[in-house]
């Protein structure tokens, strides 16, 4: 019988490539923590759900230029001097941000009406917070994310053994700080609904992981006494590879059609999500599995 | 698993027909006898699909008690005055109120207090020479109840205004202790509806402070006196100007004693709309007697804090009804006869939060969000196709069910369907195959190690159980999280990705098998397609 195999039967040493993926993942985590100080200190791209503020969104009748619309705004008499301007490419749409949470709205209608009285326009859309209620939220998504990854070792550690459990959780927390890392660094918004990936990014990646330990499990069970760990590690891996591969690249296609079609709305949100793919594909083989294979030749 | 294969076949079957039962009010309106048999509800769109406005206000409990302070104290020393108490201090603190009287004051003020004003409860006097004073306190109990009673006074009178405004279908909830939560679906006209929700409409009378006007404009006012604005609007232009005017501080009259408002046009300039009100007997007394005691003197005519107008009173006016002018537009004069109406709120409120989605927007993320779910869909299939053949059919059928039971499960749950719960329906079909996959990857091994068809397919499904377990059980972990953290859209995305999940274990595994075991007993292949 023959199939089509996205992997022909592999023989990588996974195990032998610890050291390599090692640097990545230091770096990465080294980024997401840095990128964890930046949003504590308020000094990364936060949407207004966490900091406050007003964030409205403008569609044209016909084309606008943003710097004309950033003159009107942010220049013009009673403008708004902390205004963002952000443009949705493609379309006559932008998005226009503020620490200002008071009678916005008017605000900037009657800016646009008086200063470009032949561009129509719509507010399409407007989320206003106050601060206080951006304090609330962030303390929530941290209890969030801090209750999901308790759960989650608890549960491994049940499932499997605790080492297991702490190998697996610390994959996730890297695939976390990896995803807060590139976020930062590519200065793209965070908002609940970048919370909402974090944590089924955390969701995604510990299956990942499952179905890898599954199978060390497994083949140690299976092992003869003289074969060395490192194989069975590798071997298990190779063994789930064409799944682990079929199953990313599914869902990456979900959120390719959901990054294309999906609107601006979702496209963050998407994105957020398949770079969290990728590293929680990355995490199950190159950190979960060789934390295990090193505590073990440690004598853990 | 169940052994008889038609028993499974059949209950696979029975599912599928309640699904599309609970689905097809959302496709055609069932008519007739139909109507009282079969379920009609449609899947919940939320806010940021339908459009419309979601609010989260905070009452300012604060500044109601500050109030309460205030009135305490003028009565307390209206109070001492009327009975004869003499007293030396009188002083108010956010926590309460100290009095000083001299110490044979003592039991008439005491028997006053006791009278008059249980709620403050007098704590450790001291003495100084022969000054005693006494520290009064709030009883905590009353102001636990004072800010209960606030919050539901606060609720019903929005839900009032709402309904008077004419919103179908409004959401106005408690939450936490002293905030409310307001979903208005559809609402065409936000900022008005914003202000009419979030006014105080606190309604005062006061008297207008004319001789000391000069004074006062010269930066001394009296005591007892207060400044405030006037605001006017000139009846051409509609420029609103705003001038202080001194008014004495004390409140001859509130709103709490009208029992109707409501708009007229005509009067003074005819094409004008103002707002008529009457008082209820009470109010009407009281009305009489400040008009008679003030003939030629101007009254103001006060809503939160802001004059609206200060006629000059020409004769004593009986039958309880008056009027307020102000340069109104009809739309100002309706919400303001509404939410005259409808009362005033025990305190001001602050808007915490303000998301409004117009229906243009809403419309967009649908189309969108079901133009993604479809590519995502066919593509998904297409490759499933491609990579398992005939096998990967089987698993295009079980992501289909899991599908329709998933939208089922949702519309019998009453669930509310948002954008990102579209999202969570296409990750639920990215992250569905991975069970399948699973399988299928497991039974490809098992028959390379030359084991016969059926022992592939059930040792497959066996071995595999274990990890599907476990993957779904992480899953659910933070889709459980999300849901209990998550407001409104994220709600729904943890909905239809928890459910979703949950579903796909019966798809998936049950489905999926028993398709299988199907095919396998009725035409007994020697090969697999997978």
């Amino acid at each position: 019988m023959t199939f089509i195999e996205i992997t022909k039967k592999t023989n990588i040493d996974f195990i032998g490539l610890r050291k390599k993926a090692f640097i990545l993942s230091t770096i990465l985590v080294v980024l997401g923590i840095v990128g964890f100080v930046m949003v504590s200190l308020g000094k990364a791209n936060l949407s207004v759900d966490f900091t406050g503020g007003t964030t409205l969104q403008v569609r044209f009748k016909e084309p606008v230029s943003i710097v004309d619309l950033r003159q009107v705004l942010a220049h013009g008499t009673g403008g708004i001097s902390d205004v963002q301007i952000q443009e949705v490419s493609g379309t006559n749409e932008f998005f226009l941000k503020t620490k200002e949470s008071e009678k916005i709205q008017e605000k900037i209608a009657s800016l646009l009406s008086k200063a470009l009285p032949d561009k129509k326009f719509e507010i399409l859309g407007s989320n206003m917070v106050g601060s206080s209620v951006g304090q609330t939220l962030k303390k929530h998504a941290i209890i969030a994310v801090v209750i999901s990854l308790a759960c989650i070792v608890v549960y491994i550690a049940w499932r499997f053994t605790f080492l297991f459990g702490v190998a697996a959780t610390i994959a996730t927390f890297h695939d976390v700080l990896a995803l807060l890392g590139i976020f930062w660094l590519l200065g793209r918004e965070m908002n609940i609904l970048f919370i909402t990936a974090l944590l089924t990014v955390a969701g995604y990646s510990l299956t990942d992981t499952v179905v890898v330990f599954d199978r060390i499990r497994e083949n140690m069970a299976k092992m003869k006494s003289r074969e060395d760990f490192g194989n069975v590690i590798s071997r298990s891996i190779n063994e789930v590879l064409s799944r682990t591969l079929i199953t990313s690249l599914t869902v990456v296609i979900a959120l390719i059609s959901m990054l294309v079609l999906g609107g601006e709305v979702l496209f963050d949100f998407s994105f957020a999500l398949f770079i969290g793919v990728l590293v929680g594909t990355y995490s199950s083989i190159f950190v979960a599995s060789p934390l295990i294979y090193i505590w073990r030749k440690k004598g853990l | 698993m169940l052994k008889s294969l038609k028993l499974r076949a059949i209950l696979i079957l029975i599912f599928l027909v309640i699904s599309v039962v609970f689905l097809l009010p959302n496709i055609i309106e069932p008519e007739g006898a139909w109507k009282r048999y079969l379920p009609s509800d449609k899947i919940r769109l939320g806010l940021d699909l339908k459009g419309g406005m979601h609010l989260l206000l905070a009452l300012d409990t604060e500044k109601m008690l500050d109030h309460m302070v205030e009135r305490k104290f003028n009565g307390l020393k209206d109070g001492m005055i009327r009975d004869g108490v003499r007293f030396v201090g009188l002083d108010k603190k956010p926590e309460g109120i100290t009095v000083s009287v001299k110490a044979d004051q003592k039991d008439k003020l005491y028997n006053l207090l006791g009278k008059e004003f249980p709620d403050l409860k007098p704590g450790s006097t001291r003495t100084e020479g022969d000054t005693l004073i006494v520290p009064l306190m709030f009883v905590e109990r009353e102001i636990a109840n004072l800010k209960e009673n606030a919050l539901r006074q606060a609720l019903e009178t929005i839900r009032n205004r709402i309904d008077q405004f004419g919103v179908s279908e409004p959401v106005i909830v408690q939450q936490g202790e002293n905030q409310i939560l307001i979903q208005l679906p559809g609402i065409k006209e936000p900022e008005r509806a914003l202000e009419l929700i979030g006014r105080t409409a606190q309604l005062e009378f006061k008297l207008v402070d004319e001789e000391n006007a000069a004074r006062a404009s010269a930066g001394q006012v009296p005591e007892g006196d207060e400044i405030m604005t006037l605001k006017s609007r000139n009846r051409e232009t509609g420029v609103v100007t705003t001038t202080p005017i001194l008014l004495k501080k004390q409140t001859l009259l509130t709103g709490d004693a009208l029992t109707d408002a409501r708009v007229s046009i005509g009067g003074e300039f005819r094409s004008e709309a103002y707002v008529g009100i009457e008082f209820n007997s009470e109010g009407a007394r009281v009305f009489e007697r400040i008009t008679g005691e003030n003939v030629g003197k101007r009254i103001a005519i006060i809503l939160d804090n802001t004059v609206y107008s200060a006629p000059v009173v020409k004769e004593r006016i009986s039958g309880g009804k008056a009027s307020i002018t102000g340069g109104f537009s009809m739309d100002e004069a309706k919400d303001l006869a509404i939410v005259l109406r409808a009362g005033a709120l025990p305190a001001p409120v602050n808007v915490m939060q303000n998301i409004t989605i117009g229906p243009t927007l809403g419309q967009d993320s649908i189309r969108k969000g079901v133009r993604a779910a479809l590519l995502g869909g066919i593509l998904i299939i297409a490759f499933m196709i491609y990579y398992y053949r005939a096998s990967g059919i089987i698993a295009n059928v079980a992501m289909f069910l899991n599908l329709i039971f998933l939208l089922c499960a949702f519309t019998a749950m009453k669930a509310t369907m948002t954008l990102p719960g579209i999202a969570g329906i296409i990750l639920t079909m990215g992250m569905g195959v991975d069970t399948n996959v699973l399988i299928f990857e497991r039974i490809r091994e098992e028959l390379r190690l030359g084991k016969t068809v059926r022992a592939a397919v059930d040792g497959g499904y066996s071995k595999a159980w274990v990890t599907i377990f476990d993957a779904h059980i992480t899953t659910l972990i933070t889709t459980f999280v999300l849901f209990i953290f998550g407001t409104g859209p994220i709600k729904g995305f943890a909905v239809t990705l928890s459910i979703g999940i949950i579903i796909n274990l019966f798809t998936a595994v049950f489905g999926s098998k028993t398709i299988f075991d199907w095919i396998l007993q009725k035409y007994k292949p020697r090969s697999l397609s997978i």
